[in-house]
């Protein structure tokens, strides 16, 4: 009986995102007093595997594979599964990140387990019964499953639990899963990265703008909000489509989902499909012109006028907030 | 070239949610049902853009009751050659995934497309399941897809950006935004799509590994709190003292 957690380094270091998975299989096994045992399908140094130790893991798997350098869900899934069977897991946790997404219901088909994906909170469990809550309905609802299986995989929205240290230890050890070259079906022809900000889905702070900036040349000012505050800058649909900003920073119903603790959306109305893509973030905070637009119904707080106005006396004063701080 | 467009039945994208039955159920009186975005406008467009440019039979499949028919016929107007609707309440990922799978193990499908996700449970589940029960390569979040022979190049988006990879047939594809543009069906295409066959199976033998216990809607928010703009710092103060995220 374990835990276990699947996670990945990013150029060699752990981010956030695996901190709060190891944490929140850490708290799991806690209820169930059972092991933790967390999976790097990687080889980054030995210090940095010891770090997921500080957040809980008793043990530490790595896999040091060249071919499984870039990610073959199908494949990872192979691996994660073998390591489980292994060790005996009642609980898997992986991230619903990109990797996390396709990973983790092909792992769900194997194992013929239950899967919750996108779970916010830590499960309830009364008895025989394993209760894990999750956003639906694009963020307008939440829903409770239970989950009927013996075996159980939840994979975890970033930003919805905050990592902690405890005094523990962790065991390293070398994974070897059996792999066959007929597994690999999936070749990378190129891969295009966009440069290295803060990424949007490990962003406490996300500064977003929309048509109300006018044009490309005013995201200077939304730059240097992000700047200041050490947030990432997104933008709306609109923005993206017409190519003002890349559609890598697109957040909304057809981009990425985000649940940053700040949201600052400036010169956004404020559609549904938009909120489908922010409304888990902790606090939001609205800049329009239009005091009628539908974004001020979310918003905790608001602001109306004019973005090329306001936000210059904004970055003024979070300048001066965080230089008196 | 056979295809098979997996489609899910949501509640229009401006729904206002509600829960019925001591919040256990959700409320469907008077809200109008869609094919999930997803599915229509980037993975059932592509699948009849593919079958228009090298020919081929563009199979519908949806798990569902009987108040399934209208999308599934507005599936056939848009293209899609006939369907099939697995007759049970589709409440369970692996239940739903499971029954396609077995479906399509029968069929030989080069490419199953699905959306990347639903816009009701939102759980991207059924893609990468179908591509487990079938011991089939699965690719998520795909904005591009050109064909050539059995070997196809997709676009997926990865975190930070996005890669470029070669795969052959069989495969499940999972699609994002940019793999096609939205059609409204036409004329030609609705009186064709009263014709086109549908068949309604009875569902295969498979489990549901999970169900909602409750729903729960959130918190009213009261409104913003507003700041006038010539006083912004009176927000900066806000931000750190009260709502604590500076």
């Amino acid at each position: 009986m374990s835990i276990l957690v699947f996670v990945e380094p990013s150029n060699g270091a752990f981010k956030k995102q695996a901190f709060e998975a190891v944490t929140y299989a850490a708290k799991i096994g806690a209820m169930l007093k059972v092991e933790i045992h967390a999976l790097c399908i990687d080889k980054p140094g030995e210090n940095e595997l010891q770090v997921l130790g500080e957040y809980g893991a008793n043990k530490v798997w790595y896999v040091n594979d060249s071919r499984l350098k870039s990610v073959d869900p199908m494949v990872y899934a192979k691996v994660i599964a073998q390591l489980e069977s292994k060790i005996d897991s009642d609980v898997l946790v992986l991230i619903q990140n990109f990797d996390g997404k396709a990973i983790a219901p092909i792992l769900a088909a194997r194992l013929h387990a239950g899967l919750v994906s996108g779970a916010i909170d830590l499960p309830r469990i009364e008895g025989a019964s394993f209760l894990v809550k999750k956003n639906v309905f694009s963020g307008k609802a939440f829903a409770t499953y239970e989950m009927h299986s013996p075996k159980k995989i939840i994979s975890l929205m970033p930003n919805s639990i905050i990592p902690e240290k405890i005094s523990n230890t962790a065991s390293i050890a070398e994974f070897q899963p059996e792999l066959d070259d007929a597994d690999f079906k999936l070749q990378v022809k190129e891969v295009k990265k966009a440069s290295e900000k803060i990424s949007l889905s490990d962003a406490e702070i996300i500064i977003s703008g929309g048509r109300g900036l006018k044009g490309p040349e005013n995201w200077k000012m939304i730059e240097e909000m992000a700047d200041i505050l050490g947030g990432a800058t997104a933008c709306s649909r609109p923005v993206a489509d017409i190519h003002w900003r890349p559609h890598e920073e697109h957040v909304g119903q057809t981009g990425l989902t985000v649940r940053p603790n700040l949201y600052i959306a400036i010169g956004i109305s404020g559609a549904i499909q938009h909120l489908a893509g922010v409304n888990g973030s902790k606090v939001m905070v609205v800049v329009n012109k239009d005091a009628e637009a539908p974004f001020f119904k979310a918003a905790d707080y608001g602001i109306v006028g004019d973005a090329l106005e306001v936000v210059p006396k904004l970055n003024a004063a979070f300048r001066k907030f965080k230089e008196g701080a | 070239m056979k295809i098979l467009v997996c489609i899910s039945k949501t509640p229009d994208t401006t729904t206002k949610i509600s829960f019925i039955n001591g919040n256990t159920r959700f409320n469907s009186d008077k809200v109008q049902f869609i094919i999930n975005p997803y599915d229509e406008w980037y993975a059932l467009v592509r699948a009849v853009e593919l079958k228009e440019k090298l020919g081929a039979q563009v199979t519908i499949i949806n798990v569902g009751l009987s108040d399934s028919e209208s999308i599934i016929r507005k599936a056939l107007a848009i293209g899609g050659d006939d369907a099939v609707r697995i007759d049970a309440e589709p409440d369970d990922a692996f239940f739903v995934a499971d029954q396609i799978a077995q479906y399509a193990k029968q069929e030989n499908f080069e490419i199953i497309f699905l959306g990347k996700e639903t816009i009701d449970y939102n759980g991207s589940q059924v893609g990468g399941m179908v591509a487990g029960l079938l011991e089939i390569p699965f690719i998520s979040l795909a904005s591009r897809l050109d064909l050539e022979g059995n070997m196809a190049t997709v676009e997926r988006d990865i975190a930070g950006g996005h890669e470029i990879i070669s795969v052959k047939t069989p495969f499940v594809i999972s699609a994002s935004k940019g793999m096609a543009e939205a059609r409204i069906p036409n004329m030609r295409g609705i009186m064709a799509a009263r014709t086109k066959p549908v068949k309604v199976l009875p569902p295969y033998q498979s489990e549901k590994l999970t169900s909602v216990k409750e729903y729960q809607l959130p918190k009213e928010k009261g409104g913003p709190k507003m700041i006038s703009a010539e006083h912004p710092e009176e927000l900066v103060k806000l931000l750190h003292e009260e709502a604590k995220v500076i």
